[in-house]
């Protein structure tokens, strides 16, 4: 006899999730799955509108990072207009605001969803592991984390025009510069930015190499690894070509022009999820899952071009002998360094001179056909689009950062519970704990659902085989 | 609790492209428009971690959403922060946000929260259904002339039901 465990919905992750477990009648774990119970549907929602919505109306797909969907979409708006290359205004003000979202959505997460597990540890009372115990016991670390989140929204709202629906990128480049005005602003507070960016670093590499034995086996497993990277093999978080790398570092595949992604990367659809299961088609569905976000591009790429993100990641593949790392929880200290990389970035575009220049868009012939992918700060993000000749989109197809995790999620929760769980039948916090530490590592958005009031509470159901309610527990 | 109302804060918040759900952000459009002095009118898809800042910042702050089964047209009430055990950046809950307030910046601004009543929430699209716009109406006219006459004595735990 099996019975299924369902915990609904996971607590400090962005969205709603459901994790299932299928235990076995001695109760050992036969199946872990993480559902995704929001059908987004936005495909075909876009359907008939016109393509210049799209870099502003895609940003409705989540809340959380809408300017990582407004960028991609106007990359493959850019193509459409038949603009392979923009002025160098556009470009610079564009990897500002993305460089701005990266540096907010990491803080975000480092500080207020992640640091209470690494500072309490996983297994302590809720009611201190969360950001309130960290402002209560470290009250400098919180104030930073607000603090750093609000510098990136800042630099978003300078560049993009507003915090929702911003409009800063459209077809062909940019509607608008830097003025020295806005610029002043941010290079004044820029040094205790690169501050705490350094502390948060020193954090997440600390506590790592002092747990790393415990850390090594927690949720961890091989797996390839996926990312953008420049033609040069630095770190690009804006721009570059597809690299997908077997677990111990061989290529599968190298400088892919992403607008051939098609001929490389295939979705696969199961019926007990919403999320489709990306994979590399070379190696089929069984073995071409891979993982995306900061720990592949860290694994990925062959340097970081700015000084102290490189320094930082030199000592995090010392960890591995040069090797790819395959540890869950680096996922938190391979963040961190893409924040320091991301605070250098927007100190060296703060200084270049052209973010005032006034060439801000380029015209070319349009096309039918758009791709445009970054590197979002959660993973590497896909929009494709076709339209016809009356200016509508015809097709639309995303591959959102989460998504491309979603096979990892599922291994993750199946060896925290393998390795930690297995043999309990019942739903302990314990249990509750441990899944929740190892999605949380890879900082899942699984996009924005309706939250009005009267919403948002964690329940715990117990099923049996056969779909029989045995046991409930909620956390409001 | 009497409060000077000297700096205001009006956060709307919800998910525009989710029905009903934009009637905070549609609430913030439409009192922005109406340019009130000393009040500062801002709009976002849910609240964020961020917003304690800008709190603190301010006297008073009402929260703006959209409300799933709350009093018709709107309820307007009080609120006093709260620490939950379970955070979420994708939704910091009003109270939430003035217990980091209070507890990171030494905020004392006082809160309120106005529910408007919504009644399509699973559709896709921008526009707010007629029922709700109703009440957007009604919630529009009953803060403008809040923020005019600044009389925030009155309304504590207080449903208006207009």
């Amino acid at each position: 006899m099996s019975k299924r465990v369902i915990i609904e919905p996971v607590t400090r992750v962005e969205g709603h999730g459901r994790v299932s477990l299928l235990l076995d009648e001695n109760n050992k774990i036969t199946q872990a799955r993480f559902h995704v119970v929001e059908f987004r549907g936005f495909e075909r929602f876009i359907q008939g509108r016109p393509y210049w919505e799209m870099p502003v109306i895609v940003q409705r797909l989540c809340g959380i990072c809408p300017v990582s969907h407004h960028l991609a979409a106007a990359k493959a708006m850019d193509q459409i207009v038949g603009v392979d290359k923009l002025t160098p205004t556009a470009e610079k003000m564009r990897r500002l605001m993305h460089y701005g979202q990266m540096f907010q959505s990491h803080a975000l997460h480092f500080f207020h969803l992640c640091s209470p597990d690494l500072l309490f540890g996983f297994d302590a009372d809720p009611k201190i592991r969360n950001i309130i115990g960290v402002a209560a016991k470290y009250p400098e670390l919180a104030v930073q984390g607000v603090m750093m989140r609000k510098y990136g929204q800042e630099i978003i709202k300078a560049t993009a025009g507003k915090k929702i629906h911003g409009t800063g990128a459209i077809p062909g480049g940019i509607n608008k510069n830097l003025s020295i005005t806005e610029r002043d602003v941010f290079l004044k507070d820029i040094k205790q930015m690169f501050d705490w960016s350094r502390s948060a670093l020193n954090i997440a590499k600390d506590y790592t190499v002092k747990n790393l034995e415990k850390l090594k086996p927690f949720a961890s497993f091989d797996s390839n690894h996926l990312s953008l990277v420049r033609s040069d093999g630095a770190m690009d978080l804006y721009h570059g070509n597809l690299r997908a790398i077997t677990a111990d570092g061989k290529k599968i595949f190298d400088q892919v022009d992403y607008t051939n992604y098609l001929d490389y990367i295939s979705e696969e659809v199961k019926s007990w999820s919403y999320m489709k299961f990306p994979f590399i088609k070379s190696l089929g569905p069984q073995n071409g899952w891979y993982r995306v976000g900061p720990l592949a591009r860290i694994n990925t790429c062959d340097f970081i071009d700015t000084p102290e993100a490189e320094a930082a990641r030199k000592e995090f593949m010392a960890v591995t002998n040069g090797k790819p790392n395959n540890i869950t929880m680096a996922y938190h200290w391979a963040r961190m360094i893409e924040i320091l990389h991301s605070i250098e970035k927007i100190n060296e575009l703060l200084n270049d001179p052209d973010l005032q220049g006034t060439d801000l868009v380029v015209k070319g012939e349009r096309r039918n056909e758009g791709v445009g992918l970054l590197e979002a700060p959660r993973g590497t993000l896909f929009h494709h689009y076709k339209i016809n000749d009356n200016d509508q989109i015809v097709m639309a197809n995303l591959i959102v950062s989460t998504t491309n995790n979603n096979e990892p999620f599922n291994r993750a929760i199946q060896k925290v519970v393998a390795d930690h769980i297995d043999g309990v039948p019942e739903i302990t916090e314990g249990l509750l704990n441990h899944i929740e530490v190892a999605i949380r590592a890879y900082d899942p958005c699984l996009s924005c659902a309706t939250h009005a009031m009267g919403k948002m509470p964690l329940k715990v159901t117990l099923f049996d085989y056969q779909g029989n309610e045995i046991a409930s527990k909620t956390k409001e | 609790m009497t409060v000077k109302p000297e700096k205001i804060l009006l956060i709307g918040f919800g998910n525009p492209a989710r029905a009903d759900d934009g009637l905070g952000p549609a609430l913030a459009e439409a009192i922005e428009a109406k340019n009130i002095s000393g009040v500062t009118v801002d709009a976002d898809y849910q609240l964020t971690i961020e917003d304690s800042a800008q709190v603190a910042e301010h006297n008073i702050v009402i929260f703006a959403d959209a409300s799933i089964n709350g009093a018709e047209p709107f309820s307007f009430e009080t609120i006093e922060a709260k620490e939950y055990d379970s955070f979420s950046s994708h939704s910091v809950e009003p109270a939430q946000v003035l217990a980091l307030a209070e507890n990171l910046f030494n905020s004392k601004a006082a809160g309120y929260i106005l529910g408007i009543r919504g009644y399509e929430f699973d559709d896709f699209g921008s526009l707010i259904s007629e029922k709700a716009k109703a009440n957007l109406e009604k919630a529009v006219d009953f803060v403008e002339k809040l923020l005019k006459t600044k009389n925030f004595n009155k309304p504590q735990k207080t449903i208006a039901c207009l």
